[in-house]
Order: C-alpha cells, then structure tokens, then sequence
C-alpha cells in the first residue's frame, strides 16, 4: 500500500520541508510495507519532480495545471482527496507550513481522516497507532493515539533527516477534475520576498531583538545571515514598531523555527520569544546584559554589545572558508 | 452582518506547563487562563467590524463552566451574547462539529476564529469547520476588509503575503497585525454580566485523537559562555562540538 505525501511548491521548486515530509513517509513506509507516492500540483518541470524520488518517493503524480500554482486552500485539498483515493492511500504525510495545515484540515473531513499535526517522531505502529506531537509551542509534547482508518501526518521541520540517495520517482500525468466552487476565493495578488531563504525553512537563522536599537544597524544582523547562509528573523516589538516586516517575527504569536543554529541578537528572551525557537537544535546568545533570561535558554553565549561583537563575529565566519 | 468570533480558554503565554494523574491531565494549579491570543486578535477585528457596518457579534466557546471567566471578558472586550457548548473540548474535530451546528443554525455571515490555539496548537478547526459546513476557509489572514458581501483579505504565506477577495460567508483563521488586542473598559466589564451567555449541550460525540500520554522537553544543559574578544572561540565550537557549521 502508498503513502501520499501533499508536497507544496513556491515559483515551480519543490519546498524542502516537503522534500523532508517525503522521507519521513519513506521511512514510514519502510516500518510498515509500502511505498511512497507524492502529489505534486501546477506547473512544476521534471527535473524538480525528479527530487522526490531522492527524497524517497517511488511515484509523483503531477496534476499539471496552472490554476493550481497558486495556494487555492480548497482546490488544493479536492485535488489531494483525488490522489488519495486513486492511490488507495490509508496515510497522507505533508509538511506542516501556512499553506498545509489549512489543507490537510478541509481534508480530515472529506477523506473521514484523524489529523494529527506537529508530529516530531516516527508512528508507535506497535499497539495501536501512535504519534508524538509537539504542544503548548514546543513547551510539551503529546502522545496521540489515532482511532481512525485513515490518518493525516503534519510533520514538523527537523522530524527526520532528508534522504538524498533514492532512486529516480516514476511520474505520471494525473487529471483532477475540480469543481468552479473550489475557486470560490480568489488570490488577487501576491508579494513575496524572493531569492532569500525562507525563515521556516531555514537551517540558520539569525534574529534581531531591540537591543539592535533601530532599522538602520540590520546590515550587521544581514551580513552575518549571508555569511551563514542564514534566513532573517526578529522579535515581536521589532516588527511591531515596524523594523523589519511581519513575516521575520519569531515565536508564540510569530514563526516558529526549528532550525540547527539560531542566533539571537539583542533580544532579552521573553518566554514567549522563546516559544517560536526551543525546537532550534543549538542556540547562541548575544546579549549585553549578563542576566538577559535567553542565556538560560542558550548552549553558547557572549556577553557584550552587539555593534562590536557582529562585525568580528561576521570575520570570523567569513575566515573559516 | 451576524459575526460570529470563537475562543479558547488557554493558559497565559507565561504559564509553566506541568502535567499531573501520571502525565495524563494538565496540571491548572496557579495557572492563569486567557482568551488564546490570536483568538483575541479576531475579536478585536470582529469588534472593529461590527462598529463599521452594525450588525450583531456572538462568541461560541467550546468548554465545561471553567470557561465562563474567559467568556465574560470577551462579552467585555465588545461581544454582544455568547454560547458555551457544555463540553470538555476532546479533540480538534469534537470542537468543530460543534462550532459546525452551531454556526449553521445562528447563519452568520462571518465567522472568525484564531490561526491556531497556543494550548494544542493544531490549527485545524476553521478548516474543518469550513469543509463542514460547504465554506471556504483562510488561515492564516493579517489584515481583512469587508465591502458589501465581499471580504478582501491578506493571508500570510512563508516569506511574505497573498492578497484575496471572497464572498461571505467564509471563515478566517486570524493573527496579527489584523487589529491591535482590546482591553475592556469599566463599562464593558460592568456591561458583560448581564450580556446573554447561552450555555447549549453537545450536539456530537464523535473524536478521532486522544492523548495517551503528555513528556516535558528534557532539561537544557549551562549555556557556554565565551568571551566578548575572542569570538573565533564561538565559530570554532560551531564547526567542531555543535557541528553546524
Ligand atoms: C501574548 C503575548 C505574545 C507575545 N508574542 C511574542 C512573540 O511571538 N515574539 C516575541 O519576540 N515577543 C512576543 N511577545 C513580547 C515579549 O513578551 C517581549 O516583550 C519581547 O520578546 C521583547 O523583545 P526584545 O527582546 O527585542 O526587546 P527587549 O525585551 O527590550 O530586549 C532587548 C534586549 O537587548 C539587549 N541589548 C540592548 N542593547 C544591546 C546591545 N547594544 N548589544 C547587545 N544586546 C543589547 C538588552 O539587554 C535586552 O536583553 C509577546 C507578548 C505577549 C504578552
Ligand atoms: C483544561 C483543558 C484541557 C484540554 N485538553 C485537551 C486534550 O487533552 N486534547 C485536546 O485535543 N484538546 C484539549 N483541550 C481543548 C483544546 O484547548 C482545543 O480546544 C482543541 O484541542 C482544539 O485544538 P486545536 O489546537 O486543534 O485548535 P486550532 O485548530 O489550533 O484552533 C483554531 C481556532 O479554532 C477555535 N477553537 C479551537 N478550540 C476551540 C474551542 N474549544 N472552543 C471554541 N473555539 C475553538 C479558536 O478560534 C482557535 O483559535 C483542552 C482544553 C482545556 C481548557
């Protein structure tokens, strides 16, 4: 039997964290028995779908229609409900992001589906079905035991590690038929930053707090990003007072990140803050205040003022190379 | 326009999350409950909303009498009557069964509701709610407008926003920067004992997800603190001990 993995696309690339959510299945499938197919929607060329299957798909259908570039939440989740009964899917795995909690929801109802979302773990399949789930923002975890037949994965960022080494994905043409009331809300227009590396895709992420006293000092917190390789971040009154844009704000009511290395400047470490980051594998600290309550949520820090400490820091990246 | 905003009843962002009954149950002790925060935003927009075009604003809480506090500040911040369905909240699909019936038989016209409860953090419910009851669902939308019968809206997206127009009825899954969170005045406060807050039973049973056991995150070790002047000492254990570089 297949499990169907949602993958999502932005301007024809296949994102990572559904590259991830295909290896997580993979791993699945190779617990269980089965195989993984993956659904991939709008235009999209071969060579990217060809990822899947380096990623551990051994099938990608692709409904290849240009309507559906755009993230129409209920058109995307009819298509899916299509692939999942053509497969004769029991299990539908997706990356959890905007775009695929709002779809995986519409389709617990119409495929009579559990949903579990946040999954960090591989299934219990032991007794019973279950599954490990982040909540309370990463505060906590649940064990959630799945009574229904079939059952929808939304996994986290980082619950497993990308495979590279599959062999090729198998495509194959697949027509969806889609009813106009899909398209009932309409995406007018669209404005996305491009050619930077999206924060909850990140594996570095530096963020930028108060202490960085003003718009105009970002270039330090940038040049560090770039020499990292690092997406952009910062802390809510930043984007509040309008600093840097909305979608940079990191933590409860922001981004949550789970990258391998975030580095927080200037931000004192609020609990709240610390909600959309205590999935980060390591974090480092830069803080004038030896008492700011992120060192107590930090592996490594330095205390010092930030306008000196990230230039040398930035060098210091820059040498290594 | 008939709104329609429903709320959780969540532990405050600050609260210590601890688990007693052999990780089972949720430890309330000295735990303060709010309204969920993005909750609060879509309130604070729906009450904006309603002053613009008039109309009616209804709250609808999934809970037992525990909830009624919660409930009370919303009908401060600015709801005119409320409805608790008189039931422990099991799961994301026993909650919006029950938000499905009873949105369907107030026949409002906007329906809002936060991006995600900060306690299960599922972000699910409008989505099922929308699929139930035939309706398009938005989450997670930052800034809405009503004109007429049509909502123009921005929902964001990783790295940026989309821009969109629908007719109502819908359901929005809100955040921020969709309306600034409202404080109740004296008047509301006093205003909301007597608001109507209608407490109905359950009209499903029906759960998909159960808990089997809550974990706590294992202890975090001493931060590593290196000096101020010798920062090739942080790189150096970035590449060789934490190996992220
Ligand atoms: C319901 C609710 C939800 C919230 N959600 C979020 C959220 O999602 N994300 C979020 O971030 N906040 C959130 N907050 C706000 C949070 O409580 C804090 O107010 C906020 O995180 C503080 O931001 P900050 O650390 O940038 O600023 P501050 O607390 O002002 O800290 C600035 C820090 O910079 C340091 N500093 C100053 N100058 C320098 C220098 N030259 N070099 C180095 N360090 C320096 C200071 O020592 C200080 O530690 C929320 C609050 C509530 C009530
Ligand atoms: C003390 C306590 C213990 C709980 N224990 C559990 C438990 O063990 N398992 C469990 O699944 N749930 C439990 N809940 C319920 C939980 O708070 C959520 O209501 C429910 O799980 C749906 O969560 P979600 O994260 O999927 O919601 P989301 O899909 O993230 O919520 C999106 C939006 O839907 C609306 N919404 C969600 N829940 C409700 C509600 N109850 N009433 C009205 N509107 C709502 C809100 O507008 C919310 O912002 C408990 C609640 C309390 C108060």
């Amino acid at each position: 039997m297949s499990i169907l993995v949602y993958i999502e696309q932005a301007d024809g690339a296949i994102k990572k964290t559904s590259l991830e959510a295909i290896s997580f299945a993979k791993a699945l499938a190779d617990k269980e028995g089965g195989d993984v197919t993956a659904v991939a929607l709008g235009s999209i060329d071969q060579g990217e779908l060809g990822k899947t299957g380096s990623a551990g798909a051994a099938k990608v259908l692709h409904v290849n229609d240009e309507k559906l570039n755009a993230g129409v939440i209920q058109a995307h989740a009819a298509a899916v409900a299509q692939a999942f009964e053509k497969v004769g899917a029991k299990t539908l795995v997706l990356a959890k992001s905007s775009l695929g909690d709002a779809v995986a929801a519409r389709l617990a109802i119409k495929l009579n589906a559990g949903l579990v979302s946040n999954v960090t773990d591989l299934p219990d399949t032991g007794s019973g079905y279950k599954v490990k789930r982040s909540i309370y923002t990463g505060k906590a975890f649940a064990e959630t035991e799945l009574s229904t037949d079939n059952k929808i994965l939304a996994v986290k960022k980082n619950a497993i590690d990308l495979k590279t080494d599959g062999a090729d994905a198998a495509v194959e043409n697949f027509e969806v038929s889609l009813d106009e009331s899909v398209f009932a809300a309409k995406i007018t227009s669209t404005d996305q930053a491009t050619g930077d590396i999206l924060l909850p895709e990140a594996d570095i992420v530096v963020s930028g707090g108060r202490g960085m006293k003003g718009p105009e000092n970002w270039n330090l917190i940038e040049d560090l990003a770039k020499e990292l390789g690092a997406a952009t971040g910062c802390s809510k009154p930043v984007s509040d007072i309008g600093w840097r844009p909305h979608h940079e704000h990191v933590g409860q009511t922001g981004v949550k990140v789970a990258p391998t290395l975030y580095v927080a400047v200037g931000i004192s470490g609020a609990i709240q803050h610390l909600a959309g980051v205590n999935s980060s594998k390591y974090i480092v600290v830069i803080n004038k205040d030896p008492e700011a309550p992120f060192f107590k949520a930090a592996d490594y820090g330095i205390v010092g003022d930030a306008f000196e400490v990230l230039p040398k820091l930035t060098e210091a990246v820059k040498a290594l190379k | 326009m008939k709104i329609l905003v429903c709320i959780t009843h969540v532990p405050d962002t600050t609260s210590k999350i601890q688990f007693t009954d052999n990780n089972t149950k949720f430890d309330k002790s000295g735990v303060q409950f709010i309204i969920g925060p993005y909750d609060d935003y879509a309130l604070a927009r729906a009450v904006e909303l309603k002053e613009q075009t008039g109309g009616s604003l209804t709250v609808l809480n999934v809970g037992e009498a525990e909830t009624e506090p919660t409930i009370r500040k919303a009908l401060a911040i600015g709801a005119d009557d409320a409805i608790r369905v008189n039931a422990f909240p099991k799961d994301s699909l026993f909650v919006a069964k029950q938000i499905a019936h009873y949105a369907k038989e107030g026949g409002y016209d906007l329906i809002l509701m936060g991006r995600e409860s900060i306690d299960f953090n599922g972000g699910m419910v409008h989505g099922m709610v929308g699929e139930l009851l035939g309706m398009p669902s938005i989450s997670p939308v930052m800034k809405l407008d009503i004109e007429g019968s049509t909502a123009k809206m921005a929902r964001e997206i990783e790295g940026g926003k989309e821009y969109l127009e629908v007719s109502l009825p819908f359901i929005a899954g809100c955040q921020e920067p969709i309306a600034e969170w409202k404080i109740p005045n004296m008047r509301g406060i006093m205003s909301a004992r007597t608001k109507p807050l209608n407490v109905v039973d359950a009209v499903s049973d029906e759960t998909a997800t159960s808990v089997v056991e809550f974990q706590l995150p294992p202890a975090k070790g001493d931060v590593k603190l290196i000096d101020k002047d010798n920062v090739e000492e942080l790189v150096r254990l970035l590449k060789n001990e934490a190996k992220v570089l």
